[in-house]
């Protein structure tokens, strides 16, 4: 039958098809063909250039025992944990708070939400200067009149990672406090009245109605914070450089210092593996429960 | 909430605290802001003798004159000048193409459904979530290969194959809420793939594009993970320049040229955000993060 078919209707049924292919080869060449690469890669024996040499689970077993990689995923953990946490608290309540027919609404939220348009080196660089204790917050309060005050988070290995954790609070806090507010303004308004009617307090409206409907909203700024937190690598750099030592290192960092500057390509290769495999642990159970909810829908 | 009877003594209380907490939350917002502002003001003495909280005692732009065009970042001392034109450069063609494509993807795949067509999409979408050091290496080496390693038209094809998955998923969640019946009868009337996008889809679209403009433009000016690992000595982007110049360590440290220099990086971002922010928290809460 497509034999009589002139071209140019050959043509434009294939349009749709012809205008994605190129976004196709790009999505399977330099996402999913680049993640096998990397993946045969982290079995290598390579160091500065790649050697396809295999020496099977070589470079995991190296990266298991590795202090440094240790540091790097426990602080993940932590950071990633903390951040995620409280910018959640954070972006809810100031959602609240917002969404109270606030005068200077807008206002308001421009400025709760500028730190996302700057960029992690940039907040790191000032926030390593507001940690800094020689100059930063502690001289400031013991300048006050308190002079045994004590705030050296940064130059504390124990307590490093904290820093991180408060300054990417607040470059990512009011990015998720917009996610929720935008969730709020999407209330059904009646059901809110109804309740109203029916007597109910508004604190349980908020906790019975409006905060159990925000649960996809809630979802989102999960995901989309997991990733900020696994990606995170500018901060460290700016902010601490991951010092004292590497007592701040994440994953990310450790990748890049081994893959592109100490010169262990097959190791970097296998943290990087390693990254994935954890952001998969977190993606795979909500695409999975988005997919039941399509489902049910 | 307010009704028009009279508030009560505890409401007026009640929103006396409201308006202080957001208040107070404002200044924690804008505090590192307001001190690096005022500190790039002052001269390095004035600095490490007095308080960051003070205001200058003679403001001069010193600091930002020597941090836009003689500071050193790293090998050279031209200040970040330059560097700010090579984002400039690379920001330009990276967030017009992958907004280009991402408008093109997203129209087939709301609008022109065809077998494979939401495969395509689910494969796509997973490239929001890798974390990028699972590519990295490869990226590299196909660029030495390309013979694009270490130029800007690399950094740009770099940008735009990973900001794709965002900028197809901001036009096809937008798209997909569009009428069908508007592209349905465009096409009983023999309206072509592209006659139908331009014409009808396009002009809807400014919301969207004003979305996706601001959302690949902070992600390619605040980028430095590509920018440390693929751009070249002539080609350093603003925020890799940034970072060496804070950590450039011959002499003083120079606090107030380190402050300027981060407000010069921050500033393109900021000012795009404080005049268009409003169109992308619109576009936001009007689809962009609406489910998938």
């Amino acid at each position: 039958m497509a034999t009589k078919r002139p071209l140019s209707d050959i043509l434009a049924d294939a349009m749709p098809k012809l205008v994605l292919a190129p976004s196709f080869l790009i999505v399977m060449v330099c996402i999913y063909g680049y993640i096998l690469w990397t993946f045969a890669l982290s079995f290598t024996k390579s160091r500065m250039l790649p050697q396809w040499k295999f020496v099977g689970v070589e470079q995991y077993t190296k990266l298991f025992n590795n202090d440094r990689w240790a540091v790097a995923s426990e602080n993940l953990i932590v950071f990633g944990g903390l951040f995620i946490l409280i910018c959640l608290a954070i972006g809810i309540f100031m959602a609240i708070l917002l969404d109270q027919k606030i005068r200077q609404e807008g206002f308001l939220r421009t400025i709760y939400l500028y730190p996302m348009a700057i960029s992690f080196i940039v907040t790191g660089t000032a926030w390593k200067w507001l940690l800094n204790p020689s100059i930063g917050l502690q001289k400031i309060v013991r300048d006050w009149g308190f002079p045994d005050f004590t705030f050296d988070w940064l130059v504390n290995s124990e307590m490093v990672v904290f820093c991180l954790v408060i300054a990417a609070v607040w470059q990512s806090s009011g990015f998720v406090m917009a996610l929720f507010l935008a969730g709020l303004r999407g209330v059904d308004q009646e059901i809110i009245k109804a309740a109203q009617l029916d007597g109910a307090a508004m604190s349980t409206i908020y906790r019975r109605i409006i905060l159990p409907s925000l649960k996809p909203v809630f979802f989102s700024a999960f995901v989309i914070l997991s990733h900020i937190a696994i990606k995170s690598f500018d901060l460290v750099t700016a902010l601490t450089g991951g010092g004292p030592g590497y007592s701040s290192d994440l994953p990310a960092n450790f990748m890049y210092a081994h893959a592109f500057t100490r010169s262990q390509m097959g190791l970097g290769a296998a943290s990087g593996i390693v990254m994935l495999g954890g952001v998969l642990a977190i993606l795979i159970p909500y695409l999975y429960s988005e997919l039941r909810q399509k489902k049910a829908r | 909430m307010i009704t028009h009877q009279k508030r009560s003594l505890s409401q007026i209380v009640m929103r006396l605290g409201l308006y202080s907490i957001l208040a107070f939350m404002a200044l924690i917002y804008l505090a590192p802001l307001f001190v690096m502002l005022i500190n790039s003001l002052k001269d390095v003495e004035e600095i490490r003798t007095g308080s960051l909280l003070a205001l200058p005692q003679n403001p001069s732009f010193a600091a930002w004159s020597k941090a836009w065009g003689s500071a050193c970042t790293g090998s050279t001392c031209e200040g970040i000048a330059p560097f700010f034109l090579n984002s400039f450069k690379i920001v330009i063609p990276a967030v017009i193409i992958s907004t280009l494509l991402g408008a093109l993807n997203g129209y087939v795949i709301a609008m022109w459904r065809f077998k494979g067509s939401e495969l395509f999409f689910a494969l796509l979408l997973f490239g929001c979530f890798i974390p990028f050091q699972v590519v990295l290496l490869p990226m590299a080496m196909t660029l030495g290969w390309l013979g694009l390693a270490s130029s800007a038209s690399g950094l740009i094809l770099v940008h735009v194959i990973y900001g794709l998955a965002f900028t197809t998923l901001f036009f096809r969640n937008y798209y997909v809420g569009l009428p069908r019946e508007l592209i349905s009868a465009a096409k009983i009337d023999g309206a072509g793939f592209f006659l139908i996008f331009w014409r009808i889809v396009l002009p809807l679209s400014p919301p969207i594009i004003v979305v996706t403009v601001i959302w690949q433009f902070t992600q390619v000016w605040n980028d430095f993970l590509f920018g440390v690992v693929f751009s070249g000595a002539d080609n350093l982007p603003v925020t890799v320049a940034l970072n060496n110049l804070v950590n450039t360590s011959f002499g003083g440290k120079e606090y107030n040229v380190d402050m300027a220099a981060a407000l010069l990086a921050a500033l393109p971002t900021i000012l795009v955000y404080v005049f268009a922010g409003k169109y992308f928290v619109r576009g936001l809460s009007a689809g962009a993060v609406k489910g998938a």
